[in-house]
C-alpha cells in the first residue's frame, strides 16, 4: 500500500526547523535523525520518512545543510548531515518568527478561553 | 556554472540518497532483530514502515531536478512513444485539432483586428462620432443611423462646446485630377478644421491644414495620402509646395499623411479643406460626418448633455433664408446621440463576426468532444496497464497528469499545425469575406493571435483530456485487474460517459445545422426579392463628375451628359443607356427632403422626409425598373423644365391608393414651391439593400429649378452614375470604349468605379452570403463530426459486446432484432441530443434575428428538417456497426477473449 505522503506536519517549514535544530545540536545520519525527533517529541509528532528525505534534499539544495560520507553505528556507509553557516542563520530567523507566531497563537487562544 | 554543476553532481546526489535510505532500512531491521524478530521478517517490517520506497526516492531526487522540465521531458518521451505506436489515432486527432484551432485562430484574428483592437489613433477611446437623433422628423426613420451635422451645426458645436478638445466634419467624394497624366478621378475627403487635430496623426512631410487653408478666400491647398504620393510622385519630398489641378482648380500641396492613415475607415487619395464661407451658412444641409475628440475624463453622456443645450443657440444664430422659420426644427426634437468612433467604424459587421466566432467555437467544442471520445476508447485499452501502475504505487494525480499530459501534448502540437491552417484560413476569409469588412488592413496573424492559439490549445487539451483523466485516475486497481475481461458486456458507467458525449455532440450539431439552414432560407428569401432592377450581370455602371470650373452653366452640364450618353449608346453591343444621381444599393443617397401630396394633411404640419433621386430619360428602362403606370421623362421634359416627377409605387399607394390613380396628381416640396405633376409610377426599388424595405422615393429630372436657392435657380446633377445595358458588361474593352466615348466629347473628363450592377447587388447580399458560407461549412463539419461520434460509440459498443452477441445468437435471437438493438440505442442518444439541441437552438438563434430575412428564428421548416437529417445520420452511422454485430458467427464470438 502506498502511504499518503501528503499528510504533513503542523505547518509548512516546521519540519525544516526541527531538522535544522536537531542537526545543529549534533550532525547525524538519516535514521538517527528520525529516531531522535521521534523520541524527543515523545512520539507526539509523526515524522514520516516520506517527507523527511525530500526535506533533507531540499535543505541540501538550498545550502542550509551539508552532507558527508560517514559510517553508521553499525559500521555501514551512510551520509552524515550537518548544518552550514547559512543554515544556522536561517534557523535563527525561522525560530524567531516561529516563536512570534506561537506567542500570538497562545495569546489568542488564552484570550478566547476567558 | 551552478546549473552545470548541479546537472553533473546529480548522479552523486542520487547515490547519496540511495545510500542513506538503504542504511536507514538496514538499521531499522537490525533494531527489530535485536528486539527478537527473525531476520527476514524484520527486513520486511522495516521496509513496510519506511513506506513507498520508490516514491520517497523519487521525491527526494526531484529536489535536484528542474522538476517541471524533467518530468515534462520524461512524460513527453513516453507520450511520443505511445503516439507513434498508433499513428492513425494521432493523425486523426492532430488533423481535427489543426483544422478546429486553425479556424478559430483565423476568425479570432479577424474579430481581434476589427472589433477588439483600438482604432489606430492616439488615445482612440476618446474619439466619438457626432450623430444626432431627431425623433420628430417624420421619415427620418429611413436613415439607418440618425442625422448628420450641417455646417452651421458644426460651427455652433465647435464654438460653444465645453467637452471636446477638438471636433470637425468631413465628406467624401471624387475629384478630377488633370495635368498629371491621363485625367483621372481620385478619392477625396473634404475636411473641416478640427478633423486632423481630432485624429491627431502628424504628417510624414509638410504640414497639416492651417486656419488660413480653411478660409474660402485664402490659398487653395491639398494634402496627399501616402499611397497617392508614392504612386504619382514616387515619394518625392520635393512635391511639397508644388501644385496640381483638381476639378480644374489649382491647389498647392502642403502635406503628406503617413502610410496607413485613414479617416475612420476611408481610403483616400487627397485631403481638401472644406473652407466653409461662414457668412453664407444656413441651418440645413445635414450631410456632414462629424467626429470629435473628448477632453480627457469626459464621458459620452456628458458630451451629449453639453451639446444638447446648443441646439437652441443654433436655431437662434442661423436661418434657412428670409421668410423661413428657424424654429421649425424644434418639431424635429434634435438631440445629440454621440457614439464611440469604433462602433461607427465597425458598424453592422460586428454581429456577423460574433456569430461566426461562436460558430467556429462550437465546432471546436464538438471536435473536442470527439477527441475526448477517442481518448476514452484509448484509455480503455490501457485500463490494465494503468491499473498495474496504480497497484505499483503511481498516485492518482500522477496517472491523471499523464493522461492530461498526453492530451495537452496533442493539442499543443495541433495548435502548432493550426497556425499554418490559420494562415491559410485567414487569407481565405479576407478573400471571400465581406469586401466592406472594416479595418481590413489591421487584420493580421500577430502576437495576440498566437497567444489565442496557445490558450485555446491548452484549454481544449485540458477539456478533452480531463474526461478520460477523471474517469481513469479513479480506477480501482482491484476491480480493473480482476474484472477486465470476464464480464460478457461493457460496464454500464464506462458506456455512459461516451453516451453523454454523443448527446452533447448531437445537441451542438443541431444548433449549428439549424443556424446554417436559417441562413440558407434567408439567402433563398433574399434571392426571391425583386430588387427593382433586372439582369444585373448585364448592366455596366460607372461614375462621372463634371466640375464647376470646367463647365459652369448647369444646362451645358446636362447637355454634355446627354451627348455622352448618346455616344455610349452607339458603342457596339450596348442596347440602352441611362443615368441618375445614384444607383440602387451603391450606398449613395442623393438627397432627403420633405415632399407632400396635394390635399393631404400631415401630423405635425410637415410632410415626412422622402428619398430624392435625380434621373435622366431611359434610366428606368436601362435598369429594368418597371414603369407601373404613366410614362418616363423625355429629354424635352427636361430641357423645358416641365414640373414633372415620377414616384415610387409605395408613395402612390400611400397617397392615392393605386399606381394608376397617381397619374396626373400633384405634390410639392415646400409650401412655397410650385406643384409637381406625377407623370409616372415605377416599381419599388430596394435602394438600401435587398434586406431593407424599399424607401419611398421621389424621382426628379436630372435638371430642374433648385428650391434651395432664392429665387430658385437652374441646377443639374454634376455627379452621375451611368447604367449601361450590354452583353459586354464587366469587360475591360467596354470600359475603354466608354472612356473613349467620353473623351470624344470632352478630353478632361475621367470615368470612375467601373463595375457591373451584379457586383453591387452581390455586395449588398455579402453579409448574408458570408454568414451563410461560414455557417454551412461549420454545419457540415458538425454533422460529419457527429456521424463519426455516433459511429465510434456504436461500433465500440459492438466490439465490446461481441461475446454477448454470440450468446444471444446462440440462444436464437433473430439477427434483425440485434441490428435494431444498436440502431435503437443510437436513435435514443440522438433523440436526447436533438431535444436538448432544440431548446438551445431556440434560445441561441434569437441572437441571429438581425441577420435573418423573411423567416423567424423559430422557422418550423428548419426545426422539422434538421432533426430528421440528424436521425437519418444516426441510423446510417449505427447501421454499419450494427450489421457487423448481427453477422457475427456465435462460435467465433464466444471464442474471442
Amino acid at each position: 500500500m502506498a502511504k499518503d505522503s501528503d499528510s504533513r506536519d503542523l505547518f509548512p517549514g516546521a519540519l525544516e526547523i526541527m531538522i535544522l535544530q536537531s542537526l545543529h545540536r549534533k550532525p547525524m545520519h538519516g535514521y538517527a535523525l528520525v529516531k531522535h525527533i521521534k523520541s524527543v517529541s515523545d512520539n507526539l509528532l509523526q515524522i514520516e520518512e516520506g517527507s523527511l528525505y525530500p526535506a533533507l534534499q531540499r535543505l541540501l539544495r538550498e545550502g542550509l545543510l551539508d552532507s558527508e560520507e560517514g559510517i553508521s553505528a553499525k559500521g555501514r556507509p551512510t551520509r552524515i548531515y550537518r548544518v552550514t553557516a547559512a543554515g544556522l542563520h536561517h534557523l535563527e530567523k525561522e525560530m524567531q518568527s516561529f516563536e512570534k507566531m506561537y506567542a500570538g497563537i497562545a495569546r489568542v487562544l488564552a484570550f478566547s478561553r476567558t | 556554472m551552478q546549473v552545470l554543476s548541479r546537472l553533473f553532481g546529480r548522479s552523486r546526489r542520487y547515490s547519496d540518497i540511495d545510500v542513506s535510505i538503504r542504511e536507514h532500512i538496514s538499521e531499522r531491521a537490525d533494531e527489530l532483530v535485536e528486539e527478537g524478530m527473525p531476520r527476514a521478517k524484520a527486513e520486511q517490517a522495516a521496509r513496510r514502515e519506511f513506506g513507498n520506497l520508490a516514491l520517497i526516492r523519487q521525491h527526494s531526487r526531484e529536489q535536484w531536478q528542474w522538476r517541471a522540465l524533467e518530468s515534462f521531458l520524461a512524460d513527453l518521451k513516453f507520450t511520443i512513444r505511445r503516439l507513434r505506436k498508433s499513428p492513425a489515432f494521432a493523425i486523426t486527432v492532430l488533423l481535427t485539432l489543426a483544422i478546429g484551432i486553425g479556424a478559430n485562430t483565423a476568425v479570432f484574428s479577424v474579430v481581434d483586428g476589427v472589433l477588439l483592437k483600438p482604432l489606430p489613433y492616439p488615445d482612440a477611446n476618446r474619439l466619438v462620432a457626432l450623430w444626432l437623433d431627431a425623433p420628430g422628423a417624420a421619415g427620418l426613420s429611413n436613415f439607418e443611423e440618425g442625422l448628420r451635422l450641417s455646417p452651421s451645426l458644426y460651427f455652433t458645436f465647435a464654438d460653444h462646446n465645453h467637452t471636446f478638445q477638438s471636433l470637425g466634419v468631413w465628406v467624401s467624394g471624387e475629384l478630377n485630377v488633370t495635368g498629371l497624366a491621363q485625367p483621372e478621378q481620385a478619392h477625396a475627403l473634404w475636411i473641416s478644421d478640427g478633423i486632423l487635430q481630432t485624429l491627431d496623426v502628424p504628417p510624414v512631410a509638410g504640414r497639416w491644414f492651417s486656419a488660413q487653408d480653411q478660409d474660402p478666400k485664402g490659398a487653395k491647398t491639398v494634402m496627399l495620402s501616402y499611397g497617392y504620393w508614392q504612386r504619382h510622385f514616387g515619394g518625392d519630398r520635393g512635391v511639397i509646395g508644388t501644385s496640381i489641378q483638381l476639378d480644374s482648380q489649382t491647389r498647392e500641396i502642403v502635406g503628406i499623411m503617413p502610410r496607413g492613415f485613414r479617416v475612420l475607415d476611408r481610403e483616400f487619395d487627397l485631403l481638401v479643406p472644406l473652407a466653409f464661407d461662414r457668412g453664407k451658412l444656413i441651418l440645413a444641409g445635414f450631410g456632414y460626418n462629424g467626429i470629435g475628440r473628448l477632453k480627457p475624463g469626459v464621458s459620452i453622456p456628458q458630451a451629449n448633455a453639453d451639446v444638447s443645450r446648443l441646439i437652441e443657440t443654433w436655431m437662434h444664430s442661423y436661418s434657412n433664408g428670409p421668410g423661413t422659420n428657424p424654429f421649425f426644427y424644434r418639431n424635429w426634437r434634435i438631440n445629440p446621440e454621440f457614439r464611440p468612433l469604433k462602433q461607427q467604424v465597425v458598424g453592422q459587421v460586428s454581429k456577423v463576426l460574433w456569430v461566426v466566432m461562436a460558430t467556429v467555437g462550437l465546432v471546436m467544442l464538438i471536435a473536442c468532444v470527439n477527441i475526448a471520445n477517442l481518448l476514452l476508447v484509448r484509455a480503455d485499452s490501457r485500463r490494465q496497464e494503468l491499473s498495474i501502475r496504480a497497484a505499483l504505487g503511481a498516485g492518482r494525480a500522477r496517472i491523471a497528469r499523464e493522461l492530461l499530459f498526453e492530451s495537452v501534448t496533442l493539442s499543443l502540437t495541433g495548435g502548432l499545425l493550426a497556425l499554418g491552417a490559420a494562415y491559410g484560413g485567414l487569407r481565405l476569409l479576407m478573400a471571400f469575406g465581406p469586401a466592406d469588412l472594416p479595418r481590413l488592413s489591421e487584420i493580421a496573424l500577430d502576437g495576440r493571435s498566437f497567444a489565442f492559439t496557445f490558450v485555446l490549445s491548452v484549454l481544449s487539451g485540458f477539456l478533452f483530456g480531463s474526461i478520460p483523466a477523471y474517469r481513469y485516475s479513479r480506477t480501482s486497481a482491484a476491480s480493473a485487474l480482476s474484472g477486465s475481461n470476464r464480464t460478457a458486456s461493457l460496464g454500464r458507467d464506462r458506456q455512459r460517459s461516451r453516451s453523454v458525449l454523443v448527446v452533447a455532440q448531437v445537441a451542438m450539431a443541431l444548433v449549428l445545422l439549424v443556424s446554417a439552414l436559417l441562413m440558407i432560407r434567408t439567402f433563398a428569401a433574399l434571392r426571391n426579392v425583386d430588387p427593382g432592377f433586372s439582369d444585373p450581370a448585364h448592366l455596366e455602371t460607372m461614375r462621372m463628375f463634371i466640375p464647376d470650373l470646367l463647365v459652369t452653366d448647369p444646362v451645358q452640364v446636362t447637355r454634355l451628359q446627354n451627348e455622352i450618353a448618346d455616344k455610349i449608346a452607339a458603342i457596339p453591343g450596348v442596347t440602352s443607356v441611362g443615368f441618375s444621381a445614384a444607383l440602387p444599393m451603391a450606398g449613395d443617397d442623393p438627397n432627403w427632403d420633405e415632399f407632400g401630396a396635394e390635399g393631404k394633411h400631415y401630423a405635425g404640419g410637415d410632410p415626412p422626409l422622402r428619398l430624392f433621386n435625380y434621373v435622366a430619360p431611359g434610366y428606368f428602362h436601362t435598369l429594368g425598373t418597371r414603369i407601373v403606370a404613366g410614362r418616363d421623362f423625355t429629354w424635352s421634359d427636361i430641357y423645358n423644365f416641365n414640373q414633372y416627377i415620377i414616384v415610387s409605387e409605395n408613395f402612390a399607394r400611400e397617397n392615392w391608393g393605386s399606381a394608376a390613380a397617381a397619374i396626373g396628381k400633384r405634390g410639392r416640396q415646400f409650401t412655397n414651391s410650385p406643384w409637381q405633376v406625377v407623370i409616372g409610377v415605377v416599381q419599388d426599388v430596394r435602394h438600401n439593400g435587398v434586406d431593407e424595405k424599399p424607401p419611398v422615393t421621389i424621382y426628379w429630372p436630372t435638371m430642374l429649378m433648385s428650391p434651395y436657392t432664392r429665387p430658385p435657380s437652374t441646377d443639374s446633377q454634376r455627379a452621375i452614375s451611368f447604367a449601361i445595358r450590354t452583353n459586354r458588361a464587366g469587360n475591360e474593352s467596354l470600359v475603354a470604349d466608354v472612356q473613349r466615348a467620353v473623351w470624344s466629347i470632352n478630353g478632361s473628363l475621367p470615368i470612375a468605379n467601373p463595375g457591373t450592377m451584379q457586383e453591387i447587388y452581390s455586395k449588398s447580399m455579402e453579409r448574408t452570403s458570408f454568414t451563410l458560407a461560414m455557417l454551412a461549412i461549420a454545419g457540415s463539419m458538425a454533422l460529419s463530426l457527429g456521424i463519426i461520434g455516433i459511429y465510434g460509440v456504436i461500433s465500440y459498443a459492438v466490439a465490446q459486446r461481441t461475446r454477448e452477441m454470440g450468446i444471444r445468437l446462440a440462444l436464437g435471437a433473430p439477427k434483425h432484432e440485434l441490428k435494431w438493438m444498436f440502431v435503437r440505442s443510437a436513435l435514443m442518444l440522438t433523440g436526447v441530443g436533438v431535444g436538448i439541441g432544440m431548446v438551445a437552438a431556440a434560445a441561441l438563434t434569437q441572437s441571429m434575428k438581425s441577420l435573418l430575412y423573411g423567416i423567424s428564428p423559430l422557422d418550423p421548416i428548419t426545426y422539422f428538417t434538421v432533426p430528421l437529417v440528424l436521425a437519418f445520420a444516426a441510423i446510417l452511422a449505427s447501421y454499419l456497426p450494427a450489421r457487423r454485430a448481427a453477422s457475427i458467427n456465435p462460435v467465433e464470438a464466444l471464442r474471442v477473449d
